[in-house]
């Protein structure tokens, strides 16, 4: 009969035991922002200096191709002289911005909004993101002979 | 001092059995369910799960094991959100033979597969209602194509399909007078009233659907139905209940037989007879109905013939297997040797044995026939029954280590059993009545386990009260172990039939991001600004418009009259991936357009009155999107105003272009 004095407190001592089992403490506090910076898109690989020559007389083909390309793609945003429409006119860009950088705009606009100075003054300005408008590598070097011609190369 | 200290004794286990154990329902989760089912942001789920939404009509996409919803796709209901049959290109997917049907019940997904294991191209789904099977395409998670099933009703025991997803089948839950003779008592339903079921085809690689033949057969209802798999590959199961065949109070004049029947059907065989001109082509009429992928637009043809094979011309292709007490679920495990049976009033699960059914059809071992159809002996095509599971089985999956999870509605639980010795393992309770359960990969040759989700058909008290309707409901437990844990609750939309979970990198991989343009062959498209315009033909007026971030082209309209019809041929011009833009029109007895980058849709649009109309982009898509907006002109009917568009500060008469 004393044997079982201890009873209850034997009895109190497994139901605690049973209770906290299971709880599993051992996880590392999660860095949520650097979980949702782990997007998987890409657009497209960055065109590097030397990836791009210019000649001239300008490519005829490339610049047909250039202009369907824009009437598809570019027109709704970009007009051919220099005044801004949702984005800056064509006009001259070929004067100011290097081949890569045109290229790497149309391209790989994620990148140039998160990496280049200019790109990022632009999006100040027109307030609109530069979309992604699923133009290849070739498709740009198109589009950047025909922006040639249109600022008066021959 | 004695009687006190057994009083305190009692007292402390009562304490502790209170605040320890039974905390009702939470005491079935464990401390580390959160961390199981916890997909933390911008990382992704394990599975993508199908799930029915019932009447709703549609298909629910949630991720396993957070349980969050991803999307809705629509099947057999309109969509107002997407402008799924509101718009000119959708609305011919929901033609029926009976017109436009707008609305419909869908029970049961089915993934496709090859040679038995997900091969994750296409999900199938039943209309229940007004019977037609849907295709829905999975890099797309669009419905792609729409079959009626003539002969029919009560479309329950489909979609199921064959190991190298060669068939779909459709089975009758109602059969009905077919033929000639429709008008005729309803009391003369033994006479005149066939059940069917049908084997739709489908091409490999398009995935287009044709009804290959029909076998007509006695006036039950078919219930469930699932395919042989691996040495059982050529054979379909299908329960029925209602032997009784009655027409009217079932819930007792159909529950009078100690057994209905499971219906094994030789499909290979069936083939055979195909092919050897048995079948009779039977004047009926029902829709067809296609999405085309490079015009963005539906097509609906009716047609007007199916091929019916009658058994008594065809022997040995049908034979019927006792089942105890109106069998539901019909189930065949992965190596496609165990059909397993679930009487909704029985106290047993009866296992049937693929071996022994062939061996039983080759010994003759029949008990009589019903309608002239052989009944195999109870007995002889038995490998066992799991006796005293639980009250009310209904469906069974499997897992890939010969374990089988069954559901109990009346008694609300799972219970884990081995199919080998039909030993019950495990149980655990569901909140409240489990109707179907799915494991991933559950019905095929290659489960992927892990988890075992209850779909569940009352949730009274598990979630906050919303009136007097409340959510459905699924639950998900881990199965890794031992011992089912439960892990999860979460909300369903409509409700929540049959579902099934797939491997999230089967799908994420080849998930279209957008349209190109360059394949839009829309006959509407405006491939570019520069081939926006609005053509007069008589009183219809057509808007060949574009959008990007953030205008219409054209934005300004005049010259539509009273008594015109304005389409509005929408083309999104981005190519950038989740950018699509909305449309809308003011006093549209429609929906809204939702237009995926480098989509044409079109929206209808009739005029009531004169004035000037707004028109707007409905999904916010750029800082500038309030901007996105235009005005449409509605002059009276005998107005001589020219028709005229522009967008900025161009503006074309096109009163010449007629």
């Amino acid at each position: 009969m004393k044997n079982l004095f201890y009873l209850p407190f034997l009895l109190v001592s497994i139901f605690l035991f049973q209770c906290d089992k299971g709880v599993k403490k051992d996880y590392k506090a999660l860095d949520v922002q650097e979980l949702t910076k782990n997007q998987p898109e890409v657009h497209g690989s960055e065109i590097k200096e030397g990836d791009v020559t210019l000649s001239n007389p300008l490519n005829q083909d490339w610049i047909k191709a250039g202009e369907s390309i824009y009437e598809l793609k570019c027109l709704a945003c970009h007009k051919l002289t220099d005044e801004k429409l949702v984005g800056p006119g064509w006009k001259g860009v070929t004067k100011t911005r290097k081949p890569i950088w045109i290229m790497n705009m149309i391209t790989n606009v994620e990148m140039m909004l998160e990496s280049d100075p200019e790109a990022q003054k632009l999006l100040e300005q027109c307030l609109v993101r530069m979309p992604n408008q699923n133009v290849s590598k070739e498709e740009s070097r198109s589009l950047l002979e025909f922006m040639r011609k249109n600022d008066g190369e021959q | 001092m004695k009687y006190f200290y057994y009083l305190a004794t009692v007292l402390i286990l009562t304490v502790l059995f209170t605040t320890c154990k039974p905390k009702g329902v939470q005491s079935a989760i464990s401390g580390d369910s959160a961390i199981k089912a916890y997909v933390p942001p911008g990382k992704y789920d394990e599975f993508y799960n199908f799930v029915s939404g019932g009447f709703s009509g549609q298909l629910a996409v949630y991720g396993l094991p957070s349980g969050r919803l991803f999307r809705v796709i629509p099947v057999f209901s309109v969509d107002p959100e997407k402008g799924y049959g509101y718009a000119e290109e959708s609305k011919p997917m929901l033609q029926t033979s009976h017109g436009f049907v707008p609305w419909d019940d869908l029970h049961h997904p089915a993934l496709s597969t090859t040679d038995g294991v997900h091969d994750g191209k296409w999900a199938f789904g039943n209309a229940n209602n007004t019977p037609r099977i849907a295709r829905i395409d999975l890099s797309t998670f669009r419905t792609s194509e729409i079959i009626e099933i003539p002969n029919s009703g009560g479309n329950h025991s489909s979609p199921f399909i064959t190991e190298n997803t060669e068939y779909v089948v459709a089975g009758t839950r109602f059969s009905v007078p077919i033929g000639d003779k429709l008008d005729v008592p309803i009391s003369s339903y033994k006479e005149n009233f066939k059940g069917t079921v049908s084997f739709i085809s489908v091409n490999k690689e398009s995935g287009n659907m044709d009804i290959a033949f029909q076998i007509q057969l006695p006036g039950v209802n078919f219930d469930l139905a699932r395919a042989g798999k691996g040495k059982s590959h050529g054979w379909f199961f299908f329960s029925c209940y209602n032997s009784e065949r009655a027409n009217t109070l079932l819930e007792v004049n159909a529950s009078q037989k100690d057994k209905d029947f499971v219906m094994a059907v030789n499909w290979k065989k069936a083939e055979e007879y195909v092919k050897a001109g048995k079948g009779v082509k039977k004047a009926v009429r029902y829709a067809h109905n296609k999405f085309d992928e490079s015009t963005h637009t539906a097509t609906s043809t009716i047609k007007t013939e199916v091929l019916v094979l009658d058994p008594k011309d065809c022997p040995d292709m049908v034979y019927l297997m006792p089942c105890p007490k109106s069998p539901h679920g019909c189930d065949t495990d992965p190596s496609g040797e165990y059909i397993v049976g679930s009487g909704k009033l029985a106290a047993v699960i009866p296992v049937f044995s693929f071996s022994k059914i062939l061996q039983a059809i080759e010994a003759k071992n029949f008990e009589g026939d019903y309608e002239g159809l052989p009944v195999l002996k109870y007995d002889a095509v038995l490998h066992g029954e799991v006796k005293k599971p639980g009250l009310g089985p209904l469906h069974t999956e499997f897992d890939a280590n010969g374990n089988a999870y069954t559901s109990f509605f009346v008694s609300s639980e799972i219970v884990k059993w081995r199919i080998s010795d039909l030993q019950v393992l495990d149980r655990v309770p569901t909140y409240y009545s489990v109707g179907h359960l799915c494991v991933p990969g559950g019905p095929t040759k290659k489960p992927w386990g892990k988890y075992v989700i209850a779909y569940n058909k009352i949730t009274k008290d598990r979630y906050l009260p919303t009136g007097p309707e409340l959510t459905q409901s699924a639950q998900l437990y881990s199965i890794d172990g031992d011992k089912m844990k439960l892990l999860l609750d979460f909300p369903t939309i409509g409700e929540p039939h049959y579902a099934e979970a797939i491997p999230a990198e089967l799908l994420s991989k080849k998930s279209v991001k957008i349209y190109k343009l360059e394949d839009n062959k829309h006959p509407y498209v405006a491939a570019g600004e520069k081939n926006a315009k609005v053509v007069r033909k008589g009183n219809e007026v057509h808007i060949y418009m574009t959008s990007i971030r953030s205008h219409f082209t054209p934005d300004n309209v005049e010259g539509i009259k009273l008594g015109d019809v304005v389409y509005f041929h929408v083309t999104n011009l981005e190519q950038d991936w989740d950018v699509p833009h909305g449309f809308a029109v003011k006093g549209a007895n429609n929906a809204e357009l939702l237009i995926m980058p480098g989509e044409t849709q079109t929206l209808a649009w009739r005029p009531d009155r004169i004035g000037v109309f707004p028109m707007y982009c409905t999904d916010f898509c750029s800082a500038l999107h309030q901007e996105m907006q235009g005005y449409i002109r509605v002059s009276p009917a005998g107005s001589n105003n020219p028709l005229t568009f522009s967008t900025g500060k161009t503006t074309k008469d096109t009163s010449k272009i007629q």
